[in-house]
C-alpha cells in the first residue's frame, strides 16, 4: 500500500515537471531563436535556425542601433505615450473625484454611461473616429493618435480611481470641508498625494497599453517621421522582405527595451 | 411710467438675487465650479471618441460610402443592404467561425493548461517564481512583435518549421501559405502568448484559499484530486469565470496579432477574424459604410456577450 501510493506519487512529480519543463521550452524557444537569429547570416539562418551562431556577427543590431529612424521612432513612441499617461491619469482621476466626493443629480447615470466605454472595443469605433480625426485635421499628427488612446482608456481608469477613492476615510474629507477646504483644493492637496498607489497602477496600466497599440497609430499616421515603434517595426519587415537576421535583431532591440523599461518601472514605482 | 419701470427693475434684481443666493448655497465649498471644471475634460473626450462614432457607424452602416468627401455628397443610402451581403458572405462566416475557434481554443487547451500550471507552481518559492516568470514574458510582448517573431518560426525556409522539414527530409511547407492550416497556426501563437497572463489570474486565485481548509481536507484523507476539484476549483471560481471573460472579449477584438502572421486574411481569406475582416474591407477598400455594417454586428455580439455573461454567469458570484 505504502509502496504504491510512493510510486505514485513519483509519477506525479514526474508528470509535473515534465509539465512545466514542456511549458517553458514552448514559450522560451521563440525568444532563443530570435535573439541568436539577430547574430547569424542569413545564410546560416537558414541551414541551423536553432543552434549557436557560428560567428557571432553584430552587425545588424549596430546598424539598428546607430540609424536615426530607430531613435526617431522610440522618440515618437516616448512623446505619444508620455502624452497619452498624463492626460488619461489628470482627467480621469478628475471625474472620478466628483463621483466619488461630490453629491449631484444624475450622477449614477453618468457614471453608468462611462463605465460603458469598457465594453466596446476600439474596432467598433474606428471608422468613424478615423473620419473625425481626418476632418479636425490631426492625420499625421501625435494628437490624432493620442485624444482616441486617452479616450479609449477612460472608462477603466475613472473605474479604478473611483474605487481607491472611496476607500479614503470620510473623515479626511468631513475635517478638511468643516475648516474651510474647498473641493479644488482637498483634491489637489490632500487627494492626489494619497493616491500614489493608484497613480501608478493606473498609469503602467495606461503606458503599456499605449506602448504597444498598433491599431490607431496604424490608421491615424501616414508619415513615418510619426511612426511609433510597433508602426516602425511592421515598416521595418515590408521593407527587408525576408531578410530575417535583420528583423530578428530589431525585434531583440524591443524585447529588450520593453524589459527595461519594466525593470526600471518595478523599481521607481515600488516604495509608492 | 417710471414706477412701471423701478417696479421691473425690483423684480429683475429680486430674480437674479434669489438665483444668486442659490447659487451661493449650491456653491459651498466651491462645488459648482469644481463640478463644472472636472467634469467636462474627461466627459466631452469620452463622447466625442468613442459614444459619437459608435452611434455613427450605426448611421454610416445604412450607406455606400467611400468616406473622401462628406456623407451627404457621396454617400448613398442602401438601406439593409450592407448587412444583407456581409451576412451571406462565406469569408465572414468564416471569420465568426475563426473567432469562435479562438474561444474554443482557449477553454479546451489554454484555460485547462493555465490551471494545471497554476496548480502546480501557485505555492510560494523561488523556483515557482522563476516558472512563472517565465510563463508570463511572451504576455509583456506587444502583439504585433509576438506576430512577427511566429511569423519567423512559421518560415518555410529558416523558421522551426524549416528545421523539421529538413530533419524528415520533407519539402519545405509553409503553414500561413496553406489554407488548412494558417489559421491554426495562428491559435498556437494565441496560447503561447496569453496563457501566463490566464495563470497569472489562477495564482492570485489559488493563494487566497485558506490554508487551514486543505490541511484539514488532507488530514480527513481526502486525495490530492480531490482537494483540487472538491476544494480549490470551487473556491476560485470568481478567477475563472473572469479568465474566460477576458478570452472571450480578447478573440472578439482579435488583431493586432493577426497583421505581422498573415496579410488580408490569409490564403483566400481562411484566416481572417471579424476584426481583421473590418480592417480589410472597411479601411483598405476605403468602403465605411461596409466595414460600419462590421463594427455594427461586433457592436451587438460584444453587448449580447457582456449582458448575458454580466446577467447568468458573473452575478452567481454573490449568490
Amino acid at each position: 500500500m505504502k509502496e504504491m501510493t510512493d510510486r505514485r506519487s513519483v509519477s506525479a512529480s514526474v508528470a509535473r515537471w515534465g509539465l512545466l519543463l514542456l511549458a517553458a521550452l514552448f514559450v522560451l524557444l521563440p525568444f532563443w531563436m530570435t535573439t541568436l537569429g539577430g547574430f547569424k547570416s542569413l545564410g546560416e539562418l537558414r541551414v541551423s535556425p536553432l543552434g549557436l551562431p557560428r560567428q557571432w556577427d553584430a552587425t545588424a543590431y549596430l546598424d539598428i542601433l546607430t540609424s536615426s529612424m530607430t531613435w526617431q521612432m522610440m522618440l515618437n513612441s516616448v512623446v505619444i505615450t508620455g502624452f497619452t499617461v498624463a492626460l488619461v491619469l489628470i482627467i480621469a482621476s478628475m471625474l472620478a473625484f466628483t463621483f466619488s466626493h461630490i453629491r449631484f443629480a444624475g450622477k449614477q447615470y453618468l457614471y453608468s454611461y462611462v463605465i460603458l466605454g469598457m465594453m466596446f472595443p476600439g474596432a467598433t469605433a474606428i471608422l468613424p473616429l478615423f473620419i473625425k480625426i481626418r476632418d479636425i485635421g490631426l492625420l499625421d499628427t501625435y494628437a490624432g493618435v493620442i485624444l482616441p488612446q486617452v479616450a479609449f482608456g477612460l472608462a477603466m481608469s475613472v473605474l479604478l480611481f473611483r474605487t481607491f477613492f472611496e476607500q479614503l476615510p470620510k473623515e479626511l474629507f468631513e475635517a478638511a470641508l468643516v475648516d474651510g477646504c474647498s473641493y479644488g483644493r482637498f483634491f489637489w492637496t490632500i487627494v492626489m498625494p494619497l493616491s500614489k498607489p493608484i497613480l501608478a497602477t493606473v498609469g503602467v496600466f495606461i503606458l503599456v497599453g499605449s506602448w504597444n497599440n498598433y491599431i490607431f497609430p496604424l490608421i491615424m499616421l501616414n508619415d513615418q517621421s510619426v511612426y511609433p515603434w510597433p508602426l516602425g517595426l511592421m515598416e521595418f519587415r515590408g521593407q527587408y522582405g525576408s531578410e530575417w537576421n535583420r528583423i530578428l535583431a530589431y525585434i531583440t532591440v524591443t524585447i529588450c527595451r520593453r524589459w527595461l523599461s519594466s525593470c526600471m518601472r518595478k523599481n521607481t514605482l515600488s516604495p509608492g | 411710467m417710471k414706477s412701471v419701470d423701478i417696479a421691473l427693475e425690483a423684480q429683475r434684481t429680486g430674480r437674479w438675487s434669489a438665483v444668486k443666493d442659490w447659487l451661493y448655497r449650491q456653491n459651498t465649498g466651491g462645488r459648482l465650479s469644481t463640478l463644472l471644471l472636472f467634469i467636462p475634460p474627461a466627459l466631452m473626450v469620452f463622447t466625442l471618441l468613442v459614444i459619437l462614432p459608435i452611434a455613427e457607424s450605426g448611421v454610416y452602416s445604412f450607406y455606400r460610402w467611400n468616406g473622401f468627401t462628406a456623407l451627404s455628397e457621396s454617400g448613398r443610402w442602401v438601406g439593409w443592404r450592407n448587412f444583407q451581403f456581409i451576412l451571406q458572405d462565406p469569408v465572414f462566416h468564416q471569420a465568426v467561425w475563426n473567432t469562435a475557434k479562438i474561444v474554443l481554443i482557449s477553454l479546451l487547451i489554454q484555460l485547462p493548461l493555465a490551471m494545471m500550471l497554476a496548480l502546480s507552481i501557485a505555492s510560494k518559492g523561488s523556483l515557482n517564481t522563476l516558472f512563472r516568470l517565465v510563463y508570463f514574458l511572451p504576455f509583456i510582448l506587444a502583439d504585433v512583435v509576438a506576430g512577427l517573431i511566429w511569423r519567423f518560426i512559421y518560415d518555410g525556409n529558416f523558421g522551426l518549421v524549416a528545421a523539421f522539414t529538413q530533419l524528415f527530409g520533407m519539402e519545405s511547407f509553409y503553414p500561413l501559405a496553406d489554407r488548412d492550416w494558417a489559421f491554426n497556426a495562428i491559435l498556437v501563437v494565441v496560447v503561447w502568448k496569453y496563457f501566463g497572463y490566464h495563470m497569472m489570474i489562477y495564482i492570485a486565485g489559488l493563494q487566497s484559499v485558506p490554508n487551514d481548509l486543505v490541511e484539514a481536507a488532507r488530514l480527513d484523507g481526502a486525495s490530492r484530486l480531490q482537494i483540487i476539484f472538491r476544494i480549490k476549483l470551487p473556491l476560485i471560481m470568481p478567477a475563472i469565470r473572469l479568465s474566460i471573460f477576458f478570452s472571450v472579449i480578447g478573440a472578439l477584438q482579435f488583431f493586432e496579432m493577426a497583421m505581422p502572421l498573415v496579410t488580408s486574411g490569409g490564403p483566400s481569406g481562411s484566416a481572417h477574424t471579424i476584426v481583421t475582416y473590418l480592417y480589410e474591407f472597411g479601411i483598405v477598400r476605403s468602403r465605411i459604410g461596409f466595414g460600419s455594417a462590421v463594427a455594427v454586428l461586433l457592436f451587438v455580439m460584444c453587448a449580447i456577450f457582456a449582458f448575458v455573461y454580466q446577467r447568468f454567469v458573473m452575478a452567481r458570484n454573490t449568490a
